[in-house]
């Protein structure tokens, strides 16, 4: 039996550029879903404490180096690029990591782009750095983090990979059509 | 004709764009209309209903009467105001609603039969015979009436909706928004200016007043500079909010490339929703007409659309001008135009009192009693104070007064104040949180009272957002008083319109009061006054004033209709941009999706989900001759199926079973580690929601299985029971549908197939039993379930994997014998079988009528157990799941109704119905589920099965649902 082939959501892509900003496939990563029981969140930190994260509060992302913690709901995150550690009965631990497609989409039109999917305030002011939120993005539901001033990690279901890089890749074409003309 | 000098236009850029295969030449930054009167058109359309000639009214998106028709290349985009409408090169415009051109339309005899045409003409007229209203009547009426005309295609251009979000909403970009901008973008507040023209300025481009001792347009130009290079103040031109709605949203459209030739990733429009703290509303306002007699000949338009014209597009709309006003402003005009050398013939003034000092003749109390001229005025006639004029004139500039722009502080049901000293409606305050109306739009008209209003408006918002303003001047500008004296209409026996879009006279009005229609709503519907795409704007409030003076009541106790969203017309296409064709959903695709195109499957969706529908050899010319190889290769070898798509839920936790128990009707706390037991769950009302498998991974971690459609229901009533029944439980889940890619292995070869797969050969591993297996370096889970009634498995591996193993799978159960399957193999297998899809459990079924009342348990609670048991869900009247096997070799539907044979077939004597059907080629017969009353001690019985829709009517037996392997013994193999 040859070993079986790995495959990510959209294989082929190369990284779509318009006006400076790029949408692009992330790497396949390890990602569980840590989802804490009742009154584990001091057992749940000190797990997670080799790792030098901590449980995120609602809307909140934890990062370290490569390896982050995202806030994905009611006393559930998702831990990105790193296996779990050894939760002790503290936390439900599934494996996610085939479950999503993440995208990454970074430059100076990526507020714009997402500004026509998302129904949320990306101003800084209230979409800060490393803030995370579950949000519509058009048709599909998903989680959306924000690692930069202009850049973002956005992830839906894998199943829906083809969709999301056509909504918005065609919201990258459409922002450069839209731009003064040189 | 253009005036040398004057205008913002740039006359560096010609531009030739066409109206009715005419080509003709603007400039840049003209309108249709502008560009149109500057080559003489006067006539640009035919009106509504009695087909007269029009011509351009207004200069703004309120114009009633200049609709046309832009042909683009993929689009034909009909109503399109001309006033709205830029000129670029390339541009095709056709005038609309005649026939069989605009010059000479045929349908002008309704103008001749005009004393027969009012208002209710049509319902008190065809009303006999009553059928024909509807289907001869109605059509040919609204043939005759009429706007432009679609192309009957798709609309296939590009449409764009965004979302925007800002501290401080300027809705206008007059002095008043200019201000209110200038403002609060220097005390730092995100602020978006919404600008409805293409250029920012308002009535300062218009005016051509002074402001700070510059030209009003210069200080419009350079406070525009000012604000772009401000970070925090965003700027959207040809954008006009449409509405304004609960928690400080508005709905803006934005007019992206209509004024561009098309270019293919360029939006025509975009729809944005803004989300505001505040809003300042400096909409300015809109001039009113005044009724008199035949005040809808081409030339006669609006002294403010004149000055426009003039100072902004300059283009002077006649040769010799005459000017009636009941109020000092209009007299700008006619000395502007003077001052441009365009000869005014004279000023005729409706006030007795007025300054009769000007440059040029000046009528006071005057009256225009009659018009001539049919493609264009010619001659107006009239009374004045010291006698009667007749006047030869080619353009007359009327000006009944100004109506604030308030339309959008209507829209959450907030009416408007009536004030009697500019004899209009004000916004009432707060009618829209948030939301203050300033300037013009709020009854202060001139420029220095707007510039202060704006500074004012943004300071108090300010205020509320807690930021600082800097102090500054307001420029110093004109502050003349607005003096008018109401003039509604000038009584005549002649047709007097109020309302051009939809040619609704003063005549019509009063018809409606004396019918008694005399509530303002109800003569709108009467007449249909303010019901076209202008919705009203210029006539609403004269129309009122009609109302009110026939009914002898006051203009405020009258009241106004009701101003809804949108402001402007909206297309669809901008409303529900992306969303068209395949846009209108996600789709979701499997792993194995690729390699079954390359097979050559049709796929079909299920729900958001592509699936094979099946997999065609050389020499199938038919789906069936697929499907029934496909449903043999099962039976006989071994077939391979993506069943990814069933919804899978991870749940773990100390209180997992006891949670399993509590949503499933049966017990899965017994359920030993490393077996799989069918599951059925009910609603709270009883009703079957979902069946599956839940599998036991461990002692407190469950893998539970859903169907493919009730994957996202089931989710959320779990969701449901765990936050309102259980919350505080050790119980957590999540979907990990889309992690795992699952096939489905089934046929007695099935365990060969996957000893070929697999590291080591697949060791005792009864039915219902499940674990992990390892191919290579990936683990994978196995189950053995069947859906088909063979010998079965479902293997499952992580997503990433699903295409390398559906391949590897696929291609060495060929060397089997086997292969793929489809869902329509699927379909059949499971009929065959006696098993459920939501075809069965559709909502209105019990566990009993299902023949799984012996799965609910008696000795536990369950949601849905105590509702199951209500009268009318239990005993024999119920309909309950049969087989039903044709008598004759002839084809079945689903969807047919069952009789017992003897009885008519009428409603009530419909005693079941079918909701699945295949061909099997095991039994060499159609197959079908049902429902039946009382079906399962009617085994045997002869029904009758009739399918009126596709003319059906075959005598059944009534059969157990289980035709294949009764006793499961293949299952267990």
């Amino acid at each position: 039996m040859p070993e079986l082939i790995a495959k990510r959501a959209l294989p082929g892509k190369e990284p779509f550029v318009r006006l400076g900003t790029t949408l692009a496939e992330a790497p396949l990563v390890q990602m569980t879903s840590l989802a804490l029981f009742p009154g584990q969140e001091k057992a749940v930190n000190k797990a997670l404490k080799p790792l030098g994260l901590q449980f995120p509060a609602p809307g909140e992302a934890v990062v370290k180096d490569d390896i982050a913690l995202l806030w994905t709901g009611r006393e559930q995150a998702f831990l990105i690029g790193v296996a779990a550690p050894a939760m002790g009965g503290s936390a439900a631990a599934t494996d996610q990591s085939d479950a999503w497609v993440h995208l990454t989409l970074s430059g100076p039109q990526a507020v714009e782009v997402l500004a026509r999917y998302v129904p949320m305030d990306l101003r800084l002011t209230a979409f800060a750095v490393n803030r995370v939120a579950r949000t519509p993005l058009y048709h599909m539901s998903a989680v959306i983090h924000r690692t930069g001033d202009d850049s973002f990690r956005v992830m839906v279901f894998r199943s829906m990979a083809q969709t999301a890089w056509h909504d918005l890749s065609t919201a990258l074409d459409t922002l450069a059509a839209r731009a003064p003309r040189a | 004709m253009r005036i040398a000098g004057k205008g913002l236009i740039d006359r560096e850029t010609p531009v030739s764009f066409s109206f009715d295969g005419k080509t003709y030449q603007g400039f840049k930054g003209d309108t249709v209309a502008s560009a149109l009167l500057a080559n003489g058109v006067k006539v640009v359309g035919r009106s509504f209903k009695y087909h007269r000639p029009r011509g351009v009214l207004s200069a703004g998106s309120e114009e009633p009467n200049a609709l046309i028709e832009v042909i683009g290349k993929v689009n034909q985009t009909p109503n399109v105001r001309a006033t709205v409408q830029e000129v670029f090169e390339g541009l095709v415009t056709r005038s609309q609603n005649r026939f069989p051109s605009l010059r000479f339309d045929l349908m002008a005899v309704n103008d001749y039969a005009a004393p027969f045409l009012s208002a209710g003409f049509y319902y008190k007229t065809f009303m006999w015979p009553r059928a024909f209203w509807e289907r001869v009547y109605e059509p040919l009426i609204r043939r005759a009436a009429g706007l432009g005309s679609l192309s009957g295609k798709h609309d296939e251009g590009r449409y764009e909706k965004a979302y925007a979000f800002c501290d401080l909403l300027v809705i206008g970009s007059g002095p008043t928004g200019l201000m209110a901008a200038l403002t609060a973008g220097r005390a730092g507040a995100d602020v978006i200016l919404v600008e409805e023209d293409s250029r920012i300025g308002g009535r300062l481009l218009s005016d051509d007043g002074v402001i700070d001792g510059s030209p009003s347009a210069a200080w419009a130009a350079q406070t525009l500079a000012v604000l772009r290079s401000m970070a925090n103040v965003r700027i959207m031109a040809r954008t006009t909010v449409t509405g304004a709605y609960d928690h400080g949203i508005y709905g803006a459209l934005e007019r992206v490339g209509l004024h561009r030739g098309a270019s293919p990733n360029l939006p025509r429009e975009c729809f944005w929703r803004i989300t505001a703290t505040r809003a300042v509303l400096a909409a300015g306002a809109v001039e009113r007409p005044i009724a008199f007699a035949m005040n809808d000949r081409p030339g006669i338009m609006m002294a403010s659309a004149v000055q426009t014209y003039l100072n902004r597009y300059g283009v002077a709309p006649g040769k010799r001008v005459t000017v009636f006003a009941n109020n000092d402003n209009a007299r700008v005009v006619a000395r502007q135009l003077m001052a441009a050398g365009v000869h005014v013939a004279a000023i005729l003034d409706s006030r007795a009192d007025a300054s009769a000092v000007e440059d040029c003749p000046v009528y006071l109390g005057a009256q225009i009693t009659d018009t001539q001229g049919r493609h264009g005025l010619r001659q107006i006639t009239g009374t004045h104070s010291a006698g009667a004029f007749d006047l030869e004139t080619d353009c007359l500039a009327i000006s009944g007064g100004w109506n604030p722009t308030l339309h959008i502080t209507c829209h959450m049901n907030g009416r408007p104040k009536w004030r009697e000293d500019i004899a209009a409606f004000v916004p009432t305050e707060g009618a829209i949180p948030g939301l203050r109306a300033a300037g013009a739009a709020n009854g202060d008209f001139s420029t220095t009272e707007c510039l202060a209003a704006g500074q004012s408006a943004a300071q108090e918002a300010l205020g509320i957002l807690g930021r600082a303003s800097t102090v500054g001047g307001v420029p110093s500008a004109e502050s003349a008083a607005y003096a008018m004296q109401p003039l509604w209409e000038v009584p005549t026996d002649k047709r007097a319109w109020l309302d051009f879009a939809n040619d609704v006279t003063t005549k019509d009005v009063r018809l409606s009061a004396q019918e008694g229609f005399t509530s303002v709503e109800h003569m709108k519907r009467y007449t249909t006054q303010g019901m076209a795409p202008d919705q009203g704007k210029n006539s609403n409030v004269g129309a009122l004033a009609i109302l009110a003076d026939s009914t002898g009541r006051g203009i405020p106790e009258t009241g106004t209709t009701t101003y809804r969203p949108p402001f402007v017309p909206v297309s669809v296409a901008a409303f529900g941009a992306g969303g068209r064709a395949e846009g209108f959903a996600p789709q979701r695709f499997m792993t194995s999706d690729q390699a079954s195109r390359d097979r050559g499957a049709p796929m079909i969706e299920a729900g958001l989900w592509y699936r094979p529908s099946y997999f065609p050899k050389p020499g199938e010319t038919h789906w069936r001759m697929s499907c029934d190889r496909e449903v043999q290769m099962v039976r006989k070898s071994v077939g391979v199926a993506d069943v990814s798509t069933l919804g899978k839920i991870d749940i773990q936790g100390k209180d997992a079973a006891r949670f399993l128990d509590f949503v499933y009707t049966n017990t899965f706390s017994t359920l030993p580690i490393g077996r799989v037991r069918y599951g059925l769950m009910l609603r709270e009302d009883g009703l079957v929601l979902d069946d599956g498998t839940t599998a036991r991974l461990g002692e407190n971690h469950y893998l539970l299985t859903t169907t493919t459609a009730a994957a996202g229901l089931v989710m959320r009533h779990l969701d449901f029971v765990h936050q309102t029944h259980c919350a505080d439980w050790d119980l957590r889940f999540i979907s990990v549908t889309e992690a795992w890619a699952q096939f489905a292995v089934a046929g007695p070869q099935s365990r060969n197939l996957l000893n070929a797969v697999l590291d080591q050969p697949l060791p005792d591993f009864p039915f219902m039993a499940c674990g992990t297996v390892q191919l290579g370096n990936v683990t994978a889970r196995l189950f053995r379930i069947s859906f088909s009634g063979e010998q079965g498995y479902e293997i499952a591996v992580p997503t990433r994997y699903g295409e390398s193993l559906f391949r590897d799978l696929c291609a060495k159960a060929e060397t089997m014998g086997g292969g793929p399957y489809g869902m329509e193999a699927l379909n059949v297998l499971r009929i065959e079988k006696g098993f459920i899809t939501h075809a069965e459990i559709h909502g209105r079924v019990t566990a009993a009528d299902i023949g799984l009342e012996k799965m609910v348990s008696a000795k536990k609670d369950c949601i849905g157990q105590a509702m199951a048991q209500r009268p009318g869900l239990v005993g024999p009247t119920r309909e309950q799941l049969v087989g039903l096997k044709p008598l004759v070799d002839a084809p079945i539907t689903a969807g047919a109704h069952l009789f017992v044979p003897g009885y008519d077939l009428t409603r009530v004597n419909s005693v079941g119905y079918t909701t699945s059907v295949g061909w099997s080629p095991d039994q060499q017969s159609h197959l079908a589920l049902g429902f039946l009353v009382n079906g399962r001690a009617r085994h045997g019985e002869t029904i009758r099965l009739v399918d009126r829709l596709r003319d059906i009517d075959v005598l059944c037996m009534v059969c157990d649902p289980v035709f294949h392997d009764p006793k499961g013994e293949k299952l267990r193999a």
